[in-house]
Order: C-alpha cells, then sequence, then structure tokens
C-alpha cells in the first residue's frame, strides 16, 4: 500500500511537471506577451524602452531557458506575481482553490449519496413506476443547461422568496459559519441537479447488471432476505464501477465548475483560470491550471483507493 | 447450540417421513405476448433420505426450471403448479416471505459455475458464515468458527487460513467445495446439485463427485442431480429420470436405465455417448431440435425427432405409466 502511494504520488509529480511545461509552452507561443500590453495602455512608451523591460523580465530569452527559470523558482516556492491583481498567485490561487474544493466536496457527498440510493431503488425494479420517474427526473437533470437552472434557483430562492443570497461568498471574517454556508446552498444545488441525473443513471444501470449475476442467486438460494440481497451482496459490487465515475466527475468539476461559479459571483478556481487566460495574466493561469490538474489526479488517486478497497480482485501493490 | 444442531441431525422425527422430497405434478408456465410457455410440465417424482436422484435431458429440457422452482426462485413471471413438500412440509401453499427460511436449511443448491457462483467481494469464510447466521441464529463470531468446520468437512486444506481468501485467490475446485461447503452448513433435508462438475477438469471432477457422495453418506441428505452427462449420472444416482421437453420421458433404477434404455429419446442419449472400445469417426447424433413449447403441439413432444414415430404418436399425448416394476416410460411404442 505505502509502495503504491509512493509509486502514484511519484507519477503525479511527473504528469505536473510535463502539465507545466506543456501549459507554460502554450503560453508562450501564444500572441502578445506583458509586454506589448503595457506598451498598448501607455502610449509615451518607445520600442527601446519595451526592449529594456523585457531583457530586465528575461522575455528576450528562448522559451526553455524561460521555463527553467520558472521551474526553479517555483520548485523554491516562488510562484510568481499576478499581473492583474498585482499580487503573488498563491494569495490569489489559495482561496479560490479552497472555494471550489467546498463546492465540490458538498456536491459530490450529496449527489453521490442521492444517486447510489435512488440508482438502488430503481435498479430493484427496472421499469417499475419509480424507476420510470427518476429515469425521467434523471433526463431532465442531464438536459438541463446548468446557466438555466442557476437563474432559475436564483428567481426562486433569492428573488421570489428572498432566502437565501442571490451570488457572492460572504465577507471572510465576518458573520458566522451558516452565513458563509447560505452561499453555498445555491451554487452547490446547481452543481447537484447537474450531476445528479448522470451518476444515477450509472448507479442504476451497474445495480442491475450486479442484480442479474450468478452471485446473486446463490445469496438468494441461501435464504437470505431481499434487502440483504441487495445491500450486502449487490450493492459493494455495484459500487466499484459509480466510484469511478464520481472519480472522473471530481477532476471535471474542479476546473469546469465555471459557468456555475461566474453564475453565483464565487470566486472559484475555474473562474480564476478563465479570467486569468482572458486577461493576459499568464502566472496565474499557469499556477491555477496546475492546481485544477493536481485536484483532478488526487481525484483519480481517491478513486482508485477506493476501488481497492472494494474489490479485493485488485491489488494495490 | 450444539444441542440444536443435534435435534437437526437425522433423528427418529425425520425418520417418520423416509421420503426427503415429494414432487406432484409440477408445471412451470411462462406467458409472454406469444403466448404460455409450459417449460416444466407436471413432473412428479420422490427421493428418499440418503438417496440419489438424477436428472439428464439435453440443454431447455426444464431440468434447471425444476430445480428453481424447489427453491422459489422461478423468476417473476413465471408461474408455478403442483405440489412440493420437503419431509413431508408442503411448500405449495407457504407465502413468499417463509421462502428464505426454507432455502438454505431444507433444501440447499449447488450451482454449476463455481467461478461465478461466489460473491467476488467476500471472504468464503464470510459466506459460509451467512448461512448459519442466517438459518441457525449463530452470531456472526461463532457463525465464522463453524465456517472453518465445514471448510474442514469439505476437505480443503488450512481451512483456518483459507476462509480468509476471497473467490478469486481458490481453484475453480476449491471454490465448487466452498460451493457444496455452504450449501451444506445447515444439514439441509435435500441437495440440489445442478450440473456441479460440469465447469471443472475431469479429475477434480471425480473428487467433486466423491466429496459429494461421503457427504452424503455423513449427512443423509437426499440428492438431486442434474446432469446431460450420463456417464456421471449412471456413477452417482440411484434412480435416473429423463426428461424431454418439460416432461419426464422415463423413469427407472440407474442400473435398468443404463442396461435397458426403452424410450426411444433415452436411447437416442445412451447411442450417443462416446466409447472407447469402438473407435467411431462420427458421433451419433438425435436428429432435429427440440420443438417450441408454446402449447400449439399435439401428440408426444419427441415424434418430430423419432424413427419409431406413426400417426398416433402426432395425434395422442403418451401419459408415464409402468412397464415394469420400478420401470416407467411415456411413449406408445414400448408396451409392458
Amino acid at each position: 500500500m505505502i509502495v503504491f502511494l509512493l509509486r502514484r504520488l511519484l507519477g503525479m509529480a511527473v504528469v505536473l511537471l510535463v502539465m507545466s511545461f506543456v501549459v507554460y509552452g502554450l503560453i508562450g507561443l501564444m500572441p502578445g506577451d506583458p509586454i506589448d500590453l503595457m506598451v498598448l495602455s501607455n502610449p509615451g512608451m518607445t520600442a527601446a524602452d519595451a526592449d529594456r523591460l523585457r531583457a530586465l523580465h528575461g522575455l528576450d530569452q528562448p522559451l526553455i531557458a524561460r521555463y527553467w527559470r520558472w521551474l526553479i523558482a517555483a520548485l523554491n516556492g516562488d510562484f510568481g506575481f499576478s499581473r492583474v491583481y498585482a499580487r503573488p498567485v498563491l494569495d490569489i490561487v489559495g482561496p479560490a482553490l479552497w472555494q471550489t474544493t467546498k463546492l465540490v466536496a458538498l456536491t459530490l457527498a450529496i449527489s453521490s449519496i442521492l444517486a447510489i440510493a435512488l440508482g438502488i431503488r430503481s435498479a430493484i425494479r427496472p421499469g417499475g413506476k419509480f424507476d420510470t420517474l427518476i429515469s425521467f427526473v434523471s433526463f431532465a437533470g442531464i438536459s438541463i443547461p446548468s446557466f438555466w437552472l442557476a437563474l432559475i434557483l436564483i428567481l426562486a430562492f433569492a428573488v421570489g422568496l428572498g432566502w437565501l443570497p442571490a451570488s457572492g461568498m460572504g465577507r471572510p471574517g465576518e458573520g458566522g459559519f451558516w452565513d458563509s454556508a447560505r452561499y453555498l446552498i445555491l451554487p452547490v444545488a446547481t452543481l447537484v441537479i447537474a450531476n445528479l441525473g448522470g451518476v444515477t443513471r450509472y448507479a442504476r444501470s451497474s445495480m442491475i447488471e450486479t442484480l442479474r449475476m450468478d452471485f446473486i442467486r446463490t445469496a438468494r438460494a441461501k435464504g437470505a432476505r431481499e434487502p440483504r440481497v441487495v445491500l450486502r451482496h449487490a450493492f459493494p459490487n455495484a459500487l466499484t464501477s459509480v466510484i469511478t465515475v464520481i472519480g472522473v466527475n471530481f477532476g471535471t468539476l474542479f476546473s469546469g465548475a465555471l459557468i456555475t461559479e461566474t453564475m453565483f459571483a464565487q470566486r472559484g478556481l475555474g473562474k480564476t483560470i478563465y479570467d486569468a487566460i482572458l486577461g493576459n495574466d499568464f502566472n496565474l493561469a499557469l499556477v491555477a491550471l496546475l492546481f485544477a490538474t493536481f485536484a483532478t489526479l488526487i481525484g483519480n488517486l481517491l478513486a482508485d483507493i477506493a476501488y481497492a478497497w472494494l474489490d479485493p480482485r485488485i491489488s494495490v501493490t | 447450540m450444539r444441542s440444536n444442531r443435534l435435534e437437526s441431525e437425522p433423528g427418529p422425527s425425520r425418520l417418520a417421513s423416509p421420503l426427503a422430497l415429494e414432487v406432484d405434478g409440477l408445471s412451470v408456465d411462462f406467458s409472454s405476448h406469444e403466448g404460455n410457455k409450459r417449460v416444466v410440465d407436471g413432473v412428479s417424482y420422490a427421493i428418499a433420505r440418503g438417496q440419489t436422484l438424477g436428472v439428464v435431458g439435453e440443454s431447455g429440457c426444464g431440468k434447471s426450471m425444476t430445480a428453481l422452482a424447489l427453491l422459489g426462485l422461478v423468476p417473476k413471471q413465471g408461474c408455478v403448479t403442483g405440489r412440493i413438500s420437503v419431509s413431508g412440509q408442503g411448500l405449495s401453499e407457504i407465502a413468499i416471505d417463509e421462502w428464505p427460511e426454507i432455502r438454505g436449511k431444507r433444501i440447499a443448491m449447488v450451482f454449476q459455475e463455481p467461478m461465478t457462483a461466489l460473491n467476488p467481494a467476500m471472504r468464503i469464510g464470510d459466506q459460509i458464515a451467512e448461512v448459519l447466521h442466517l438459518h441457525e441464529g449463530l452470531s456472526w463470531k461463532e457463525a465464522r468458527e463453524r465456517a472453518v468446520e465445514e471448510l474442514r468437512l469439505v476437505g480443503i486444506p488450512s481451512p483456518a487460513e483459507r476462509a480468509n481468501a476471497y473467490p478469486h485467490q481458490l481453484s475453480g475446485g476449491m471454490r465448487q467445495r466452498v460451493v457444496i461447503a455452504m450449501a451444506l452448513a445447515c444439514r439441509p433435508d435435500v441437495l440440489i446439485a445442478d450440473e456441479p462438475t460440469t465447469a471443472l477438469d475431469v479429475t477434480i471432477q471425480a473428487q467433486i463427485l466423491e466429496l459429494m457422495q461421503r457427504l452424503q453418506d455423513e449427512i443423509g441428505m437426499a440428492v438431486q442431480f442434474i446432469s446431460h452427462n450420463l456417464a456421471v449420472v449412471s456413477e452417482i444416482a440411484d434412480d435416473v429420470i429423463v426428461m424431454y421437453a418439460g416432461q419426464i420421458v422415463e423413469r427407472a433404477s440407474a442400473d435398468e436405465l443404463f442396461s435397458n434404455p426403452l424410450h426411444p429419446y433415452t436411447q437416442g442419449l445412451i447411442a450417443t455417448l462416446p466409447k472407447i472400445e469402438n473407435r467411431q469417426d462420427e458421433l451419433p447424433v438425435i436428429p432435429g431440435m427440440v420443438p417450441r413449447l408454446d402449447g400449439t403441439l399435439k401428440g408426444c413432444r419427441f415424434a418430430g425427432r423419432c424413427v419409431k414415430a406413426d400417426s398416433e404418436c402426432h395425434a395422442l399425448i403418451p401419459v408415464l405409466r409402468s412397464i415394469s416394476p420400478g420401470h416407467d416410460v411415456a411413449c406408445h411404442k414400448v408396451r409392458p
């Protein structure tokens, strides 16, 4: 197990290294650099001034050399400054990462529990009333665009009923836990509804498949009653494939909750990456993307560990 | 616990009814939009304690469905009629939620595929302990201890360690031993073995058959041994019924049936067995296919494939009747 973890962590470091080079390279290939922007915004600057500034910041050097310098600095804990915010990148990415972690963790926990429960219940009688209803709702959930859903939720709960704030994150340090939690309810609800359908369908089909297996018949022939057959025998075996989907969702949500984060003015990782790319804030985009990659890798690692824990045929050595 | 067990060991109370299993007029129907299909049709037989009944027939003849009916495990769409009783207790009237108390305790089953019959995510010791926990009210700890004993009984080496193994860590023969241990853990009155050796290679087959016979001698349960393998059946069974298209076509003691098969289908089955003394270039086959069982068929169900069939066979359904003591055949062409 320890060997497995060490090997996986090493693999993750390699992936991050490669990713950092690829992202750095792609950003370097984009037309324009920070100095061009300064020239544009300051008509008093001459071409000679620009060249001096480039030499000062090392921008006249080849891409590889610049990357190497960045990497050495980053490994020493210096990720550089954000151009737009004029603050260290980590000061921006840190809170964004924390915000997104809260959002994703809550979303995954709620949607997984609900989806698994609904999936199991549907699979007990496929084609029955409950299953038909849940299938309909799932497809509706999959089909509804999240920006529309966010708008409807804001209309209903913020504008109409006035129960919850329409957007924002609350001021840090002010108000209690409940106050900051209130700001999370609608974004989490949006993401849960968008996520639930897919995972429910997956849990359902995986459960139906498992319930057809021979060992389920054996369990019944033993005299196990139906709840026991479903929960003790079928469920752990069906869960493995659901875990995979949840693991994939983990990564997608981290950088992909952009629309929801935008709708609810949540300064999360997706929104930060998007703004940074639009604002030519290369350092910030680079580091935020690397953190998103890291989160995805962690998600996969957790899924693999859960997998091995559930299915004794998979060993993690 | 021990005293409880002793009471359920073969004792005078059980010997009062020497018949462990009685099946009378058992039918299983499946209705679909294409009409009604009768996959098991009026099957009757009985097995005494300690005896083995072989059930032979080709795939789809209803032998496995008969077995599922005995456990109340026929799929929901199926309709079971007829009478089943175990050691004198009728099972036809019991409510659906009483079935789990019968399964695994009074009637147990060994399945064909040891590779898939065990839960891959559960330790084998726990899978055996589960039966004991469910039926004998043992705590999990006691049940696990008993499970180790059961593993020893079926000849698994170092059972205490093996109890912690998962199914994928065992060979096919070992897994079938586990399935047998699970089936016999509560000392059932009746054991149904549905092709228990078909998925195993030949040397392992012999070991498993030997094990089943030894355990039958020790426990004294009745065994219904389902197989399409006539050689295996001739070795292990006391009596044999031959099924064709959901019906019993011939019934006799194993010796009688294999030395003097009377039904053309049985004769055909025995003729298809390859014999080592006369080398054959081509193995004999019974021509034709099992007919569709949609109720439109008149007369003998085997008539379409039978060399002896005439107009009577196509018009009238033959009934199972006694030709000589202990030998019943359902065929118009066989007279006492």
